[in-house]
């Protein structure tokens, strides 16, 4: 029921803020463009009063940009939601941990190293990023683990320790290399702006399947929040199950950070807004986390590209305008 | 045959031996309880008997079979555990709780069916948690979340329930409710429970059988009778102790002599 209502406002938000911006366009006519697109409705729906341009800034621009949107939004709630359950640790999102700036690292060395090998139709660009965000993890965890816990200290000094340090490395590969500045410093600052349709079809397949196979543990990921000794009794894989959600959630937060660049608060936030209101149970908490982070994605990027009309800020800076202090306001809230 | 058949077990953590060469049997149906110092190897005897621990050397066998040889939910379904520290710090409801008794039974994609709500509708039942059943386990008390564990290692449908320390952090008549529950579980429906405990008195009145621990070995074992006696206590807590019987109750009981 909830996550059927939760739908149904992405959906509604989808076509509210594909229309704000400085065209005047009314929502229903998101919805009758998309319809005309698709083969058999399209015969009943037609555009015509519609001017060419309003056809064009829609399906061109705004459609894959708030699409885009809702994906990043809901990879990285969902990535973070399943950490935060995995670790037993509320400070773990994918941001926090090293994650994205292991991807945009990984993503940086494919842009600097004009290295070309695609597969299966994913860019190099979103394979280097998997690859440096699964390096980073491994460190940060490595690193952070103190006998078989891993205590928020030292995650977070772990993780932020490691972030600054692939951060610094970026800003060298951007002194050294000046042509691809502006290609990095959308990787480090977040933006969902001029993709296209092209980087949002190449990552929806991979992002919206690790979503949904990462739906397949959370039976696993409930038992282990009462304790992983009484997990393993019952018969859960700890380990494996650790392995699986690790590597899915750091896969799709990857295919995220390999287009949008590093987005911060938003996997910290939703998971806790979300597990505030719906409770523990990640059989509703992840999907409904994705929900809600694509709503809040979509909505965050409203926000940056119309505060300074023409002007666009990276969202990056509106989520951690807006999560910061209201995640101080949850942690002062769950304190009483 | 036994239920539990444990060979020349060794075990320990890094270099520290904690368990020193133990072998022993427990026949079905038995109340079990394992006594000694701490250090003894309680707990960890508990654990190496739930598989959650792999021996350096011996082996266990649970109905015959060895306990490395069960996939990880069969042996669920036979052994169920309750840890000494249980606590839950995310806001599940105690129904919620007690029907992951259930995981073990289901395949991954498989959905709770009419004798799962049976079945931990009835554990709750048995444990007296059913008018908690929507409370949130953050907001019950020890005694009752002890319970709670208790009817979710029901729902498992287990023979064998092993439980680690489960009246350590109780008032005393939560202690009495738990034992008797685990009693009647016992008596009822044949369960072999066998359970970590350090007060001797308590061990002495519930028992069927005794193991004393000291150093990683089982010094003595049988009856509460056989057991529980001074030059025993003595020995391994380093204590003068009078062992009398208790008028009110009819079992054995222990008095500290050096107060």
């Amino acid at each position: 029921m909830v996550l059927l209502g939760l739908s149904a406002i992405l959906i509604l938000s989808i076509g509210f803020f594909s229309v704000l911006g400085t065209a005047d366009i009314r929502s229903i006519d998101v919805f009758r463009i998309v319809l005309s697109k698709i083969p058999i409705i399209k015969r009943h729906i037609s555009i015509e009063d519609l001017p060419a341009s309003h056809e064009a800034i829609i399906w061109t621009i705004r459609l894959p940009r708030v699409l885009l949107g809702v994906l990043v939004g809901a990879s990285l709630s969902m990535a973070g939601a399943a950490f935060q359950g995995l670790f037993k640790n509320p400070m773990a999102d994918p941001y926090v941990i090293g994650i994205s700036s292991g991807a945009a690292f990984g993503a940086t060395i494919a842009i600097v190293l004009g290295i070309n090998i695609s597969f299966l139709n994913i860019s190099t660009i979103s394979i280097f990023a998997f690859i440096g965000a699964l390096g980073a993890v491994f460190i940060v965890i490595n690193i952070a683990r103190v006998s078989h816990k891993i205590p928020t200290t030292t995650l977070l000094l772990a993780g932020i320790a490691t972030s600054q340090f692939l951060t610094a490395i970026m800003s060298l590969f951007m002194v050294m290399n000046s042509k691809d500045l502006a290609k990095i410093v959308y990787w480090t600052m977040g933006t969902l702006a001029g993709k296209g349709w092209k980087p949002l079809v190449s990552i929806s397949i991979p992002s919206i399947t690790s979503m949904i196979i990462m739906n397949f543990f959370v039976k696993d990921l409930n038992i282990m929040l009462t304790g992983e000794e009484s997990a393993q009794s019952m018969g859960v894989d700890v380990e494996k199950v650790k392995i699986y959600v690790l590597v899915l959630g750091t896969f799709m937060v990857s295919m995220s950070v390999s287009i949008s660049g590093i987005i911060g608060f938003v996997g910290l936030i939703i998971p806790h807004m979300v597990r505030i209101v719906l409770g523990a149970d990640h059989k509703i908490l992840l999907p409904a986390s994705a929900l809600v982070g694509g709503i809040f994605m979509i909505f965050a990027d409203l926000v940056a590209r119309t505060v300074i009309s023409p002007m666009e800020l990276p969202v990056g800076i509106i989520t951690a305008l807006f999560g910061g202090p209201f995640f101080l306001y949850l942690l002062r809230a769950s304190k009483r | 045959m036994a239920t539990i058949e444990v060979k020349d077990l060794y075990f320990g953590y890094k270099d520290e031996k904690v368990i020193d060469g133990v072998s022993f049997e427990i026949e079905k149906g038995n109340l079990v309880s394992l006594i000694g110092p701490n250090g003894s190897g309680k707990s960890t005897m508990i654990k190496l008997l739930n598989n959650l621990y792999t021996p350096w050397e011996g082996k266990i066998f649970v109905e015959g079979k060895e306990i490395n040889s069960f996939r990880k939910k069969e042996l669920a379904r036979k052994i169920a555990l309750v840890p000494q520290n249980s606590s839950i710090n995310y806001d599940f409801t105690v129904e919620e709780i007690v029907r992951m008794g259930r995981y073990p039974h289901k395949k991954r994609f498989q959905r709770e069916d009419e004798e799962d709500h049976e079945i931990v509708e009835k554990a709750m039942k048995d444990t007296n948690t059913y008018e908690l059943r929507d409370k949130a386990v953050t907001e019950i008390s020890g005694g009752e979340l002890q319970r709670v564990i208790i009817a979710k290692a029901l729902a498992q449908k287990p023979s064998i329930i092993l439980l680690d320390e489960p009246t350590s952090h109780l008032d005393l008549n939560h202690q009495i409710e738990i034992l008797n529950l685990l009693r009647k579980l016992n008596k009822e429906k044949n369960t072999t429970i066998i359970v970590a405990i350090h007060d001797i008195n308590l061990a002495t009145m519930y028992s069927d059988e005794i193991f004393m621990l000291s150093g990683g070995k089982i010094v003595d074992r049988g009856s509460p009778e056989k057991v529980i006696t001074k030059r025993n206590i003595e020995f391994v807590y380093n204590l003068p102790v009078a062992v009398h019987r208790n008028k009110y109750t009819n079992s054995l009981s222990i008095t500290p002599l050096n107060v």
